[in-house]
């Protein structure tokens, strides 16, 4: 598709030498999904056939008029407060530029009076991204450029679809914060896990609901200074967000290292390639005339409305690692997971029914990565109990799990049909005195003082005990009764 | 020569009333309207489109409808006429401009399905200066509409066709926008009654915008009654303009024979002759016998000055021109109307919109292009944004003390075809005294009151306070009284 002369593929996220620092703003734009659009009765809904969700005002017919969508501007102010900014009364704006799948040849959007500003994300990492301003805009139709190279430079012909045109989107703005391409990703995993939380949009970044577009610059470490920024768009992957950006950093440095300078443009991340690739050229910055929207009114909410929104916003993402932390006795970064996938509720009342809180969250992380099913948290909990109580070993709780998943039915009853009867340490020790007897040799190794020889041997016994017990005995127990002969 | 014969077959609410007794059909009025247009229309030029067919099967519905004995509407059988860039389903919407060719609306605007709600039937689209944007009626791709009451004269504008279809008698009433004095300046040059209304009062939903801020829609009629009743048929909310104030129409025909006694009456001072000037005398005569009329009515009758409205023009120069360039950056050739060839799609833009334009709308787009570029928009934009503010400022402050206030419509009577083409500035000056209450939104009409040295008409203008469109109705039909 691309002549691409110089590197191939590349999968990993390049390092960045020590004595450089990044500097990196994100965009991010998020498809609010309410009912209809932001400015018409017309359905938001994506994958409907091209344009049948339109109206005169979606498409800028002439003398066509916006309507503000109420929804639009709760989500909005919802998200901003989870984001805690501040929100304050607010105006749209017109931002003029021309592209064909733009109807009016303007963006409805906002500029120097935005909904939310001033607030800020703490990644699960403890670092804090500043956030500079939340601001609510219509979305664009999607174009599909026929022949060429795909843009529209080259194309033979265009195709639009206006079904998205006029679509509610917040545009959250970061401030030049993020110093690593990981606080980067971060960043957009915690954003998309508190959206996520308040249920404002599905967020999916493959299906472009969530847009991440980077502003990379890089800096010798220990300077203050702010170098020339490239845009970095079409980044569709939160992995991506790392690749792209380090991708970036590390060209810019090439370029700085050589004597060079990047200049100021908007490039696009190519996945394939994994490289980035000159774009529009953003010297002549493109001057958007931005004047108040004269067909709409300010946005002006009442104390009582934001009072509201506040009493309306869920546990997020922070706030739910944080506690699940503290009742499982683990770190908040190792509760990521359960919270990203909405479990810690789950794993909550699992620890409160009794169930020992690490092997919830060990569970939680490890078997149950498909859904919790027809497992409830009380059942949960009994068969977490039956583990540490030494009743079942791991491998037979693994197995019991999978079936309450499928089921529903409880842990002794599952454990008894299979058969999985607790092992009692007489019968271990027996089976242990005959090994012994059959493998002298292996023994002594095991009872010798090169410790590496021992760990071995360990291994040896306790695996043929495994087999021989078809996996029944619990690993702890064999590995004490191992120990108290030795 | 003159072809003026307004209200040929009698006035709007006449009309009404004869066609809901039963006494005259609606079919018979339309016909006799539509013979009119057939007889003068190619001297006048007030339409871009005669909708005959359509207006003959819409009076045959009303008539169907009264005979079944349905109520009629207030408008039942009242032939209008609808400036052409207002939207009407299925029929082709061009704001006089070769950009739009070919396009027909898939809807109608707010204003034109309440006329036909209570019964009024649409009989063409009326020409005007390309996408409003003038103040004689030149600026139409199709050709200048002539003055009535002098054929070798302009209409007016930039509602030149409007004005003109009611002042030859084509129909009774017919509507028309204001951006800067689109409906006063021509009411005034064809003799009929014009209304801006408060900004918001009527929906612009299906207007196709000049400038959002300022445009608004409103009557021309014969009568002061006239444009009452079509005032509180068009005016009330519309959950489809977020502009429009969220009331139902004033009650304005309710005062109408309230008389003026104890009314205080200010003329504005800088357009009464020593300010502002370009104000003809007669024109100014006509003022002060206006304002003579209504003191001998028991008004109070005073000057007052509202001095920002002298940077009024310069003002709307700016904040006009800069929404126009936002407002018709959409007409690109990709959706409807004029498509030229180019290489690429930046330029088919480009020569599309070369083609479809014409001169002044071009120049308006650059001049607002100017106003809201980088560097410049706090100069431009920014600083009559401001001169706005102290306009409505010095309009509230002088209606501490006054309930309405007097001035021209217009520097001048009609003037000839060509006379002020070669010049915008000039052209420009027309509307000095119009444009002060688009800027402010305050409502303001313009009412005939005699004529000039030319004997062509001269319309006197009331402006009222926000919404104080009651006690500007009650005003102008004093004036009609006094100049009848």
């Amino acid at each position: 598709m691309y002549t691409t002369v110089d590197r191939g593929p590349d999968v990993h996220e390049p390092s960045i030498p020590d004595e450089w620092e990044l500097v990196v703003g994100l965009e991010v734009h998020v498809e609010l999904s309410t009912n209809t659009k932001l400015f018409c009765g017309c359905a938001n809904a994506f994958g409907a056939e091209p344009n049948t969700n339109v109206c005169p005002t979606c498409l800028g017919l002439p003398g066509s008029l916006p309507v503000m969508n109420g929804a639009a501007i709760e989500s909005a102010m919802r998200l901003g407060r989870a984001l805690n900014c501040t929100v304050s009364p607010s105006i749209m704006a017109r931002k003029n530029y021309t592209y064909p799948d733009m109807p009016k040849d303007f963006q409805t959007s906002q500029y120097d009076q935005p909904t939310n500003h001033d607030g800020w994300l703490d990644t699960p990492e403890g670092v804090r991204i500043n956030i500079e301003r939340a601001h609510i805009e219509e979305d664009t139709g999607k174009s599909t450029h026929v022949g060429g190279d795909g843009r529209i430079s080259s194309a033979q012909y265009s195709l639009i679809d206006y079904n998205r045109a006029g679509v509610p989107l917040l545009e959250i703005v970061s401030c030049p914060d993020i110093r690593t391409a990981d606080e980067a990703k971060a960043y957009v995993s915690e954003l998309r896990g508190i959206v996520l939380a308040l249920g404002v949009s599905d967020a999916k970044m493959e299906e472009g609901s969530m847009r991440v577009d980077a502003n990379v610059s890089v800096r010798p470490r220990g300077s203050d200074e702010l170098r020339t920024r490239c845009e970095i768009k079409n980044i569709n992957s939160i992995s991506s967000v790392g690749r792209a950006i380090a991708h970036e950093a590390n060209r810019h440095i090439d370029l700085y290292e050589t004597g060079e300078r990047p200049i100021q443009e908007t490039r696009h991340w190519d996945e394939e390639a994994g490289r980035t690739r000159p774009g529009r050229s953003k010297e002549n910055d493109e001057d958007y005339r931005y004047f108040p929207e004269p067909d709409l009114t300010p946005l002006v909410p009442t104390a009582a409305e934001l009072e509201a929104i506040d009493a309306s916003l869920p546990e997020l993402p922070g706030a739910q690692r944080a506690a699940l932390a503290e009742a499982a006795g683990i770190e908040p970064t190792e509760a990521s997971l359960i919270v990203e996938r909405g479990d810690a509720g789950f794993a909550l009342d699992a620890i409160a029914a009794g169930g020992d809180g690490a092997r919830v969250v060990v569970h939680l992380n490890n078997n149950l990565a498909g859904g919790v099913g027809k497992l409830t948290a009380e059942l949960f909990a009994g068969l977490v109990n039956m583990e540490t109580a030494g009743e079942l070993s791991s491998t037979q709780t693994k197995e019991v799990l999978a079936e309450m998943v499928e089921t529903g039915g409880t842990a002794a009853d599952i454990a008894a049909a299979k058969g999985f009867e607790a092992m009692g340490t007489g019968e271990l020790d027996g089976m242990l005195d005959e090994l012994i007897a059959n493998h002298p040799d292996e023994w002594a190794r095991f009872a010798g003082d090169d410790e590496g020889e021992s760990k071995k041997m360990a291994g040896f016994f306790t695996g043929q005990i495994m087999k021989a017990t078809k996996g029944q005995a619990d690993g702890k127990v064999v590995a004490q009764l191992l120990n108290s002969r030795k | 020569m003159s072809v003026a014969k307004p209200a040929a077959f009698g006035d709007a609410t006449a009309i009404a009333a004869l066609v809901a007794s039963g006494d005259r059909t609606a079919a018979a009025v339309v016909d006799d309207h539509l013979a009119r247009i057939a007889e003068h229309e190619g001297d006048v030029h007030a339409f871009n489109l005669v909708m005959a067919d359509d207006a003959r099967s819409a009076a045959a519905a009303v008539d169907e409808a009264i005979a079944a004995g349905e109520t009629p509407g207030r408008l039942a059988g009242v032939p209008v006429a609808i400036k052409d860039n207002m939207c009407t389903r299925g029929v082709p919407t061009t704001c006089s401009s070769k950009i739009l060719e070919g396009w027909e609306p898939p809807y109608t605007a707010t204003v034109v399905d309440r006329l036909v709600a209570e019964g009024a039937i649409p009989v063409g689209k009326t020409n005007l200066d390309e996408f409003a944007m003038g103040s004689s009626t030149e600026n139409s791709a199709f050709g200048a509409t002539k003055n009535p009451y002098d054929l070798d004269k302009v209409p007016g504008g930039s509602s030149g066709g409007s004005a003109a279809a009611v002042a030859a008698g084509f129909a009774p009433a017919s509507l028309g926008s204001d951006t800067g004095g689109s409906i006063r300046q021509p009411a005034s040059l064809c003799g009929v009654v014009g209304v801006k209304p408060t900004y918001g009062a009527v929906s612009r939903y299906g207007l196709i915008a000049f400038g959002s801020s300022l445009d608004q829609i409103g009557p021309f009629t014969t009568t002061v009654g006239d444009a009452a009743l079509l005032y509180e048929v068009i005016a009330g909310d519309d959950p489809l303009d977020s502009t429009a104030s969220p009331q139902p129409a004033l009650p304005v025909s309710s005062k109408l024979d309230a008389g003026v006694d104890g009314l205080r009456v200010g003329i504005i001072t800088e357009m009464a002759g020593d300010v502002i000037e370009g104000i003809s005398g007669d024109v100014l005569a006509r003022l002060r016998a206006a304002a003579d009329a209504l003191a001998a009515a028991g008004a109070v009758v005073d000057e007052v000055s509202v001095p920002s409205t002298v940077y009024g023009l310069p003002a709307y120069y700016m904040v006009a021109p800069a929404e126009a360039s936002s407002n018709l950056a959409r007409f690109d050739g990709v959706r409807y109307g004029l498509r030229a060839d180019g290489t690429n799609t930046a330029a088919m833009n480009m020569a599309s919109r070369t083609a479809g334009f014409g001169p002044e709308v071009k120049r308006r787009i650059m001049l607002g292009t100017y106003a809201l570029s980088a560097g410049y928009r706090d100069a431009f934009y920014g600083k009559a944004q401001q001169i706005r503010t102290k306009i409505t400022e010095d309009f509230d402050s002088a209606y501490e003390n006054f309930d309405v206030l007097l001035s021209p419509a217009s520097p001048s009577t009609a003037f000839a075809l060509g006379d002020k083409t070669a010049d915008p500035l000039t052209m420009y000056l027309n509307d000095v005294c119009t444009i002060p209450s688009n800027l402010s939104g305050h409502p303001a009409m313009s009412v005939p009151f005699g004529v000039g040295d030319d004997g062509l008409p001269i319309g006197v203008q009331v402006l009222a306070p926000m919404l104080g469109e009651v006690v500007m109705f009650q005003v102008a039909a004093e004036l009609e009284r006094a100049g009848a």
